[in-house]
């Protein structure tokens, strides 16, 4: 049972859970990494008086990790613009490092492991010297790795600072240069806006941008896990967006010249009949987003509503191992062409990723989690 | 009803099957494991534990599993899982059950930023506590074992817990993880108390647990009043001889220490501020464990 879902779309309706319900509640926001952002919803709606006091801990618990990592990637904000501006390579913040720079509501309760930023190409090896220069070292250690980086993908491996743990990755552009799709990044780097503030100099993408970046992502790189993070993030910044009925224009053109109307046609379809998300009939219109379509979108759908779920074994049907599966090949099949697919895959199978664990310790908490792998 | 009113069967069945609820202080843990060789040990040391009804919330769903394929009879290995996820690399099968304390100590230490988790020992007389942060090989577990054995209260022996708003600590009178040398040196001090069979070669060299006692886990809820922080340090040889120490120093000792200190920004330095003003802070340095105690007690009744 999606608890979770339910819960989150009706914070009012907590008052009918029993303490069983919150338990796997509590269980299915902690998988899903939702657990802050959900304690902020039900404070937001008015409701936190009715959390009982175990799931409140948590909650709050959630909430509190959240707000530090705010702090956190301000400060490794500034590091990244100190090292970077003696180059005259600009700070462009992604995702949720974005998002919490530039305090939109998608940074409520976001919990995330690294930082992401964007720069040209053609800057790419003065960037990771400045970097390393400042004690940013790469992760991926198997060669392996560090040619699957740099020569399909769109980002570095990884990096890692030594002193501070941070974790860093350094994107060229928002989809790996073997897609089928290819957003033009120069587009993206020049609509980028600059936070000013207690932020000077350091930039993120435009709203628009964030927004397709992050369908992008949601669909194209698929990690499961966050998923349904990935899709309340970009809720959250559709209703954003929504303050203003002529940005929707704006957003539509700005996926079409990216190329990215595919992407953002899923984002709005599964926004709006998971989270409700409003849609102008005009925007439904134009992007056809909510048609019923033929058998693939159906197929789609189905997968979708799988993994859209908090990967908890309690919402975990017989075919949601296959819809995992099917995404992940579906995700490496619009980054690569068959040839590079197959090879990759069969890298894969036959060397495993190392399971992402470490040895057991209480000497400290880790707020960042794992190193990247090629997936 | 408390883990001692189940018998042995009834235990192990549990424990293989739907899990073994019980209340640890303030936390509701649910204990798994597909490695039933754990079940009399682990019965022993949660003997006085409450019971939790399974449609209660569980905070903590925690278990240790054999190892996958082949690995059950090929260098077997223990799995800490926890709700689903396994956060860690496995561990010789031997090591089961210290596996699942310290599994459950990260658990708290992860998951729990309401209260202010402190890497220490506490432990409690006439509801006022000493709290004894100390880096491993300091003799903090040997001396908080010692303790509860004389008639001081066990809150924890390695995560102290304080909460934000009364800045008392709450105890979880979970067991006392013995290394080395230890071992053997509470077992010749305190017969009674049970101890596990060690488990050699751990990362933190030989280990067993101990028991807390029975009053010390009927007596959990209490909550205690922080009077004491005291930095133990084993020396052979040295009288047993407190000294203050600033409350500048008590200050980093203590956030040093606490686990998620970084996660609670003010709060968390208003919360060890607050501590180090309730709390006379002293090192402290001692050899022979009745000598230390005396010192302990003469601080109790507010002779010292």
């Amino acid at each position: 049972m999606n608890l979770l879902l339910n819960t989150y779309r009706r914070p009012g309706s907590i008052g009918l859970l029993d303490a069983g319900q919150w338990d796997l509640l509590v269980r299915q926001a902690r998988h899903a990494n939702l657990l802050g952002r959900l304690f902020l919803r039900l404070q937001a709606a008015g409701v936190e008086d009715r959390i009982p006091e175990r799931p409140h801990n948590h909650l709050l618990s959630g909430a509190v990790m959240a707000g530090e990592q705010r702090h956190a990637i301000r400060r490794e904000a500034r590091y990244l613009q100190e090292a970077l501006e003696p180059a005259g390579i600009p700070v462009i913040l992604l995702k949720g490092a974005a998002y919490v720079a530039a305090e939109l509501p998608a940074a409520q309760g976001r919990l995330f492991s690294d930082v992401d930023i964007l720069l040209p190409r053609a800057r790419l090896a003065d960037a990771e010297s400045a970097l390393q220069l400042k004690g940013w070292v790469s992760t991926a250690t198997d060669a392996y790795d560090q040619r699957y980086y740099r020569q399909w993908m769109h980002e570095l491996p990884a990096m890692r600072h030594v002193f501070r743990g941070s974790a860093l990755d350094v994107h060229h552009t928002i989809l790996p240069p073997t897609s089928r799709l290819k957003p033009d990044a120069s587009l993206l780097m020049d609509a980028s806006v600059e936070l000013g503030k207690d932020l000077p100099g350091i930039r993120t993408l435009s709203l628009p941008d964030l927004i397709l970046h992050s369908a992008c992502h949601l669909f194209h790189e698929g990690e499961p896990n966050n998923l349904l993070r990935d899709l309340t993030d970009l809720d959250l910044l559709l209703r954003h967006l929504a303050r203003d009925d002529a940005a929707w224009d704006e957003l539509l053109e700005r996926a079409g010249l990216l190329q990215l109307d595919a992407p953002l046609r899923l984002a709005l379809r599964y926004c709006h009949s998971l989270l409700e998300t409003p849609l102008p009939s005009h925007v439904q219109t134009r992007t056809g987003c909510l048609l019923g379509g033929d058998w693939v979108q159906r197929l789609r759908d189905a997968m979708y509503a799988r993994v859209l779920r908090p990967q908890h074994p309690s919402t975990a049907d017989a075919l949601t191992p296959l819809a995992r599966r099917a995404l992940y090949i579906r995700a490496h099949w619009l980054r690569m062409p068959p040839q590079l697919l197959a090879y990759h895959l069969a890298h894969k199978a036959i060397f495993p990723a190392r399971q992402d664990t470490h040895p057991l310790s209480t000497e400290k908490i880790e707020l960042a989690t794992g190193e990247k792998k090629a997936a | 009803m408390r883990i001692r009113d189940l018998s042995p069967a009834e235990f192990r069945q549990r424990l293989t099957g739907d899990g073994i609820r019980l209340a640890a202080g303030p936390f509701h843990c649910r204990l798994q494991s597909g490695i039933p060789d754990i079940a009399h040990e682990l019965a022993r040391l949660y003997a006085h534990h409450t019971l939790v009804g399974s449609q209660d919330f569980t905070d903590f769903h925690v278990s240790v599993q054999p190892g996958r394929g082949l690995r059950r009879w090929l260098a077997p290995q223990a799995r800490f899982v926890v709700d689903a996820v396994e956060p860690f690399t496995p561990l010789p099968r031997n090591q089961a059950l210290p596996m699942l304390e310290w599994g459950l100590n990260w658990c708290i230490t992860a998951y729990s930023h309401h209260i202010l988790v402190i890497h220490a020992a506490s432990v409690a007389r006439d509801g006022r506590a000493a709290i004894l942060p100390a880096p491993p090989g300091s003799g903090k577990s040997t001396l908080c074992a010692a303790l509860v054995n004389r008639g001081w209260r066990l809150l924890s022996d390695e995560l102290t817990l304080i909460r934000l708003d009364t800045g008392q600590i709450m105890g979880l009178a979970r067991p006392v993880n013995l290394k080395n040398a230890s071992i053997d040196i509470i077992r010749a001090y305190a017969p009674d108390a049970f101890l596990t069979r060690p488990v050699l070669d751990t990362t933190k060299g030989t280990v067993a647990l101990m028991a807390p006692s029975q009053t010390s886990v009927e007596a959990v809820d209490e909550w205690a009043d922080p009077a004491w922080m005291i930095l133990p340090r084993y020396r052979a040889g040295a009288e047993a001889e407190l000294s203050p120490m600033g409350s500048g120093t008590a200050f980093l000792q203590l956030a040093d220490n606490a686990m998620n200190y970084h996660v609670m920004g003010s709060r968390g330095f208003d919360t060890v501020g607050r501590l180090v003003d309730r709390c006379r802070n002293y090192r402290f340095e001692y050899s022979r464990l009745d000598d230390a105690i005396a010192v302990f007690d003469r601080l109790a009744s507010g002779a010292a």
